[in-house]
């Protein structure tokens, strides 16, 4: 029973990680931009989300599709007003860029957690589900919108696979985080290539944090543990590795749920945090990194 | 941290009197605080002001930071030299300015904290302590409200015999927990396991599914840093059990609207309720309070409120703003707010300065959510309605 229980929540959780995870490992793949304020984009989709279903009456459906436009919007922002600039700067010396869009973030991550607790308070919202209801499988209850969380990342990831291999876009994506300087001298525009990856990547945070606002719900306070734990995760998978962050998903969120029925749900992210520094000392390229 | 002045017109040429007051603008419980303190300085000055003098609150917020508080706080006394200080509801915090109180001869109420351990101090070391006055219940008259509700209510009409205490990791759930071990089972319900996490956690279906193993009859809470996540987890995930203790962030009508309902069916200890008569300006408070800000105040709106009004007067009494005095004027009070009647226990009691609890003194009350709005269940005389579970529960019934 506590073992199918396991199984079924450690599911739903590993699949909404994955889908927040697998944006962030793509954007640092294909344009070398370690994004920390990850955290605080998803909780932008969710509080406005939550906010247009609720506080503006529009209903779950509409709030869930601004709760992701406000995502994407909030990733454009990121991208024009933080790591552009940085990215573009002469004053900056090539080697250190990185350095700098990784401060930039973090300090973009912590204003627009400010200015979302001044809004909307640091206290914690949940949407309503997108489905109600219960049912039962081999005794265990399990609300319809897990299944439904569940099966949307999964078909939001299958559609980035599709998209990724199966279309020129995606190709280009693909080809830019193999050999950037090759494909600028096959003719084809980088920044193009980056705008794409930051769509993607607002739609992908977008959707992972509203649907964790209808799942366990979100607060102000969860933005740095949101960027850790997709941190985590695609360190674990190895950086950039798209596959590898799925497949660590699954292990962090199956870890984290085993802990917390096995042992104590107060140790749950333990397990997983000494999981990534022997990663670290071990296989730094992470599990399945080329690096 | 903002400090931001806030006096209403003068009727008074005199220097006005200055209150601080430390809240959190972006927490429910922190905002009603700042929120009822203006209310009482604007009614008090409406009324004439204190010896022909104005109230003027000064608020802090201090992000329920310990140290942010004790930095509003000193520079509250050292440099908006203020005569009093209002502050926090979180116990870590209170507990981290009562030595400031009694280092810069600060007369101070925390308007919200519970921990035993802030009337304690003062008990153990009145001289230097005394400036701190414990203006809510402590965590220990907390818990046992809960059992003598759970007696009452629960025990008789619906046959519960067994609980599991749940609680979060805080200071001031230690003393309650402690209280709730000792008086659950005197009430006649057995304690079957008590389980305290971490307030980080997102996630608590593994704890609802343990303590769905262990069959209770319900669920004992304690908790106040969370509080819509696991009312909304209980509900969506259908978890068969009510729960009934403190949840205090339940005790403000934002709650409704934060959980999208699911607070249906929750119980909670509050210090009062919309349109229940504690006192005698309870109502009047309430409704105005309603008008003002849009949503009922938390908690410990209505304990600030009192308090500002408490102080007041204890400088009325005093005739200044000599600490001492406004201290010794303090211990004195027997005042009608909008809890009931304030008076705060003795030297030589065991909770020295903080709030008596009782009947004809201040016991809260206890409240249900029904179809989105707080029915008040306990005590029997102040209740307007029933106690009735939502479908999906199916203990106790």
């Amino acid at each position: 029973m506590t073992a199918l229980q396991i199984l079924i929540d450690g599911f739903v959780i590993s699949s909404l990680y994955a889908l927040a995870a697998v944006g962030f490992t793509l954007m640092f793949g294909v344009s070398g931009v370690l994004n920390l304020a990850h955290g605080a984009i998803m909780v932008v989709a969710a509080l406005v989300g939550w906010w247009a279903a609720g506080q503006l009456g529009l209903g779950v459906y509409a709030g869930t599709a601004i709760g992701i436009l406000a995502g994407l919007l909030a990733a454009y922002l990121t991208y024009f007003i933080v790591v552009r600039p940085i990215q573009r700067s002469r004053k900056i010396p090539r080697e250190e860029t990185e350095i700098f869009v990784l401060t930039g973030t973090l300090l973009w991550g912590i204003m627009l957690q400010g200015g979302l607790a001044y809004l909307f308070s640091d206290n914690p919202i949940t949407m309503r589900p997108l489905i109600g209801g219960i049912t039962t499988i081999g005794g265990v209850r399990v609300p319809w919108n897990e299944i439904m969380i569940a099966a949307v990342s999964w078909v939001v990831i299958g559609l980035l696979w599709l998209l990724i291999n199966r279309t020129p876009a995606g190709k280009a994506m693909l080809a830019a985080s193999m050999n950037p300087r090759g494909l600028t001298l096959l003719g084809f525009d980088l920044s193009r290539i980056y705008l794409l990856v930051w769509t993607i990547y607002g739609v992908l945070a977008g959707t992972a944090g509203v649907l964790l606002a209808s799942f366990l719900g979100v607060s102000t306070a969860n933005t740095g543990q949101l960027t850790a734990s997709a941190f985590s995760i695609v360190v674990v998978g190895g950086l950039g590795s798209v596959s590898g962050s799925l497949v660590a998903a699954f292990i962090v969120g199956y870890l984290e749920t085993a802990t917390a029925y096995l042992v104590n749900p107060t140790l749950r992210p333990i397990p997983a945090l000494v999981l990534l520094v022997l990663v670290v000392y071990f296989r730094p390229q992470g599990l399945l990194g080329r690096r | 941290m903002t400090a931001l002045s806030l006096g209403a017109a003068a009727p008074a040429a005199e220097e006005p009197i200055k209150i601080g007051v430390i809240g959190e603008e972006s927490a429910v419980a922190g905002a009603s605080i700042t929120k009822a303190a203006q209310m009482a300085a604007d009614d008090i000055n409406a009324h004439g002001g204190v010896n022909g003098r104005n109230v003027e609150v000064v608020i802090y917020d201090d992000h329920s930071s310990a140290s942010d508080a004790v930095r509003a706080f000193q520079r509250a006394v050292n440099e908006d030299k203020v005569s009093a200080v209002v502050g926090s509801y979180i116990s870590e915090v209170a507990l981290a300015l009562e030595p400031w109180s009694a280092r810069l001869h600060m007369p101070f109420i925390t308007p919200g904290a519970a921990s035993t351990e802030i009337s304690r101090q003062v008990h153990d070391n009145y001289d230097q302590y005394k400036y701190t006055f414990h203006g809510w219940l402590t965590s220990a008259f907390i818990a046992q409200s809960v059992c003598d509700f759970q007696h009452d209510m629960l025990v008789g009409p619906y046959h519960v015999k067994s609980t599991v205490v749940v609680s979060e990791d805080a200071a001031w759930t230690k003393p309650l927990d402690d209280r709730y071990l000792d008086c659950l089972p005197k009430a006649g319900i057995k304690v079957l396991d008590h389980v305290r996490f971490n307030p980080d956690t997102t996630d608590f279906t593994p704890i609802f599914n343990k303590i769905e193993g262990e069959h209770p009859d319900i669920i004992t809470t304690g908790i106040s840093h969370v509080g819509v996540q696991p009312t909304v987890q209980w509900h969506d995930q259908h978890v068969p059990i009510a729960m009934a203790g403190q949840s205090s962030q339940a005790t403000t009508s934002t709650f409704w609207k934060d959980t999208n309902g699911a607070a249906e069916g929750v119980i909670t200890a509050t210090a009062a309720a919309p349109g229940v008569a504690l006192g005698p300006t309870t109502i009047a408070f309430t409704n105005a309070y309603i008008k003002r800000f849009g949503d009922s105040p938390s908690y410990d709106g209505y304990s600030t409120y009192d308090e500002i009004h408490v102080i007041a007067d204890a400088i009325k009494r005093a005739g200044g703003t000599d600490p001492d005095k406004v201290v010794a004027e303090m211990e004195k009070t027997d005042y009608q707010g909008t809890l009931g009647r304030i008076k705060f226990y003795g030297k030589n009691d065991q909770y020295t300065h903080a709030i008596e609890y009782g009947p004809g003194l201040v016991t809260g009350c206890f409240i249900q959510w029904q179809n989105g709005k707080q029915v008040t269940i306990w005590p029997h005389d102040k209740a307007n309605g029933k106690i009735e579970f939502p479908s999906f529960i199916t203990s106790p019934r």
